[in-house]
């Protein structure tokens, strides 16, 4: 199969993500719509590393998933500690950082 | 011998160092020791004197080298002292008016509590002075300049408890530093063209030099005179400058210091020679301040202020003289060592009338002293016909040498400058005649109960005021005062005939300042008669005036001409309108600039960028989402920018 497609799939996994992550407020469906953001990245990385025959881009992608496995702890307790304080998962209420 | 030219401002130095910091253990003894010191400075110069008349006229010149005071590459200062026959005369009359004045002073300053002090400033100047006179370049020169400046600022302002004589000394203060600026100017000036600004290498190298650098330089060195010997612009401290002590008035604003310009002039002749605009500005500004002075000595009432006047207009006549080039040079110092004599005995004169009438200055509430005051009288009486130029007195000899060699000048300029000079010997005679008439003559004025005239002091505002209105008993004043006044008479009647028959003074000074035979238009002899002849006029028309008239004790309203010359010409005025408020419309101007300008570009700046932050601040609106959007388009702005590059 031709290692183009898993890009085309990548590119429309991205975006996908990225449009949840801009438009939904629910902070746990922006966070899971961030991991989607990072499987598609991993998922590009590895199809390049297909199609140009190394490894680098599999060893990059291993990275991603320490990194993203290391941010999800993180993101999950800010995200549960922020539901704790205002009852409420909406990005938009924690709007404090603001003049 | 030449170790001993130190000694002559050691000394004195010396004891202005003893008497300001000895404190009131030496208030007993403080005045002798002032006075043998200056005495002493005076012995010294007459062995140097009488060394130097043993030695032929091209080797009487002897130089001391001191020490290297700044001793950089390429710039060498050294504290060296010149004795040449121009410094041997000013040394003389530096020293012996000074020893004189000293040993009056003694008398005249008895009831003062702060007598030693007095003594030591009057020691700090004399040191300060010969200094001037015997420094080898123009920086030594400068520190003399300025120590004469501060001690004529210190005696000035020595009762300082009026508050018009503390005005008077700042005013003589700042009105001088105009002058020293010039004096600095030259001196750069001189260095930067020339290297050096020893007198010996400076004044060789004028002959090489260009017209231009020559008139910039000497038209500085012409307003550092202006400033120290009160010529027009600068004169307006002069009068006020009466407010010190009677001795200081004698010894510093009329026989010494205010000749300093004098002596600048004539010492930097070689510059002058070579520019001949800058000589001209001499002439003019000397034959305008002669004019000005005259016609402020006609009337005022102060008898101070009337003799201040008066030198002013006699030092007018020596610029005047010393702006004609080596015609004049001689006749220029001749006159100020004989106006040195017949001045100062004229001021000790009128500090003994002082003294004997209560302090009061008015020459309104004199009259008829000639009586109660006979030596006074008499030295008084000499001194001035020495200064209208009396055939056969000090002062005909050397003015008449200078109307002549004013005529001398030739063309147009010299029947101009040789009229002004005759015009002024008149107005000499005229306003001394008065001064004369009006104290020693006419009716006891001070018998009348003196009456605090409303009138008087808007005319003189600085006239002593002492609330002490018991009639004066005038008496003579002790030895220790008439006897200075005694020498100096002498000086007065024999000065001028000892110099200048046989051009005695001529063939002293010639080697150092040249000399050249003038030749006026008309003979010498019809000069000399023109100007007895005006002296007899001037004489005639005060004593029509003043004589045959009783005097008013309030000083009648006078013309136009009278009440501007009461006010010194308007001088103070034009400062103040043209210095003083021109200087705070200037100030104000600079202000508004300032505000409106330079703070209007740092303000706007500065409001303008919180403007623009205050809008930028917008941005920053708590929402996890829109920062999101922001970063997405930043990397979507990146990507597309990477991919054109690429494409390109």
């Amino acid at each position: 199969m031709n290692p183009v497609n898993y890009l085309y799939l990548a590119a429309l996994l991205f975006t996908i993500g990225a449009s949840g992550v801009l438009i939904r407020r629910n902070a746990i469906v922006v966070f899971m719509c961030v991991e989607l953001m990072l499987n598609a990245c991993n998922l590009a990385l590895v199809a390049f590393s297909r199609m140009h025959g190394n490894l680098d881009g599999q060893i990059i992608a291993f990275f991603t998933m320490v990194v993203a496995a290391a941010e999800v702890v993180v993101g999950l307790a800010i995200i549960v500690s922020l539901f704790r304080s205002r009852h409420s998962a909406s990005v938009d209420d924690a709007s404090l950082m603001k003049l | 011998m030449e170790n001993l030219i130190a000694l002559l401002v050691v000394a004195p130095l010396l004891g202005a160092a003893v008497l300001l910091c000895g404190g009131r253990r030496l208030d007993a003894v403080g005045h002798w020791i002032g006075t043998v010191l200056a005495a002493a400075s005076f012995v010294i110069g007459a062995i140097l004197f009488a060394d130097m008349l043993g030695k032929g006229a091209e080797e009487r010149e002897m130089t001391q080298h001191l020490f290297s005071w700044v001793p950089v590459e390429g710039f060498q200062a050294d504290v060296a002292f010149q004795l040449d026959q121009l410094s041997m005369t000013f040394v003389l009359l530096i020293s012996g008016v000074g020893s004189l004045i000293h040993v009056y002073s003694i008398g005249y300053m008895e009831h003062d509590e702060r007598r030693r002090r007095f003594f030591g400033y009057l020691n700090l100047f004399l040191a300060a002075m010969l200094l001037l006179v015997l420094a080898d370049n123009y920086l030594l020169l400068y520190v003399g300049w300025e120590g004469v400046g501060l001690a004529s600022y210190l005696l000035i302002g020595f009762w300082q408890h009026k508050p018009s004589a503390a005005t008077a000394a700042k005013k003589a203060f700042l009105v001088n530093r105009v002058g020293d600026m010039g004096l600095s100017i030259a001196i750069m000036l001189m260095f930067a063209w020339f290297g050096t600004f020893a007198f010996g290498p400076v004044l060789e190298a004028t002959g090489e030099t260009s017209e231009g650098k020559l008139t910039a330089i000497g038209l500085m060195l012409l307003l550092a005179a202006c400033g120290k010997s009160a010529q027009v612009p600068l004169q307006s401290w002069l009068g006020d400058a009466m407010e010190g002590p009677t001795p200081v008035s004698a010894l510093i604003h009329a026989a010494t210091m205010v000749t300093a310009g004098v002596y600048l002039i004539v010492r930097s002749g070689a510059i002058f020679n070579g520019a001949p605009d800058a000589q001209l500005a001499v002439t003019v500004v000397g034959a305008v301040t002669l004019l000005f002075g005259a016609i402020v000595g006609c009337a005022k009432d102060d008898i101070k202020k009337a003799l201040a006047g008066s030198t002013m207009s006699q030092i007018g006549y020596m610029i005047l003289a010393a702006g004609l080039g080596p015609i004049g040079y001689v006749f220029a110092i001749m006159h100020l060592v004989t106006h040195g004599f017949f001045k100062a005995g004229l001021f000790l004169g009128a500090g003994s009338v002082m003294h004997g009438m209560n302090d009061e200055v008015d020459m309104r509430k004199y009259g008829g002293l000639r009586k109660y005051m006979p030596v006074t009288f008499v030295t008084f009486g000499l001194g001035y016909l020495a200064i209208i130029g009396f055939p056969g007195l000090s002062g005909f000899f050397s003015k008449d040498k200078i109307i002549e060699a004013a005529f001398a000048k030739g063309g147009t300029e010299g029947w101009i400058l040789g009229g002004v000079a005759l015009l002024g010997a008149a107005i000499t005679a005229y306003y001394m005649t008065r001064v004369m008439l009006m104290t020693f003559f006419g009716e006891e004025r001070w018998r009348h109960a003196p009456t605090p005239s409303p009138a008087e002091p808007s005319v003189e505002p600085a006239a002593e005021t002492h609330g002490e209105h018991a009639e004066p008993h005038p008496h003579e004043s002790p030895s220790s005062m008439t006897i200075p006044m005694i020498v100096l008479a002498f000086g007065s009647v024999f000065a001028g005939a000892f110099f200048g028959i046989g051009d005695r003074f001529i063939h002293w000074l010639e080697p150092v300042t040249g000399h050249a035979h003038g030749h006026p238009p008309v003979s010498a002899l019809t000069v000399t008669l023109s100007t007895v002849a005006v002296m007899v006029i001037g004489v005639g028309l005060a004593y029509a005036q003043y004589g045959r008239r009783p005097v008013p004790v309030v000083a009648p309203r006078g013309s136009l001409l009278t009440r501007a010359a009461r006010r010194d010409l308007l001088q103070d005025d034009f400062n103040h309108v043209v210095l003083v408020r021109g200087g705070e419309h200037l100030t104000r101007s600079l202000v508004y600039v300032d505000h409106t300008l330079v703070d209007g570009v740092v303000n706007g700046t500065a409001a303008s960028m919180g403007g623009l932050s205050g809008r930028l601040r917008r941005l920053q609106n708590g929402f996890a989402r829109s920062y999101a959007v922001s970063m997405f388009g930043g990397a979507a702005v990146l990507i597309a920018a990477t991919l054109l590059m690429r494409a390109v």
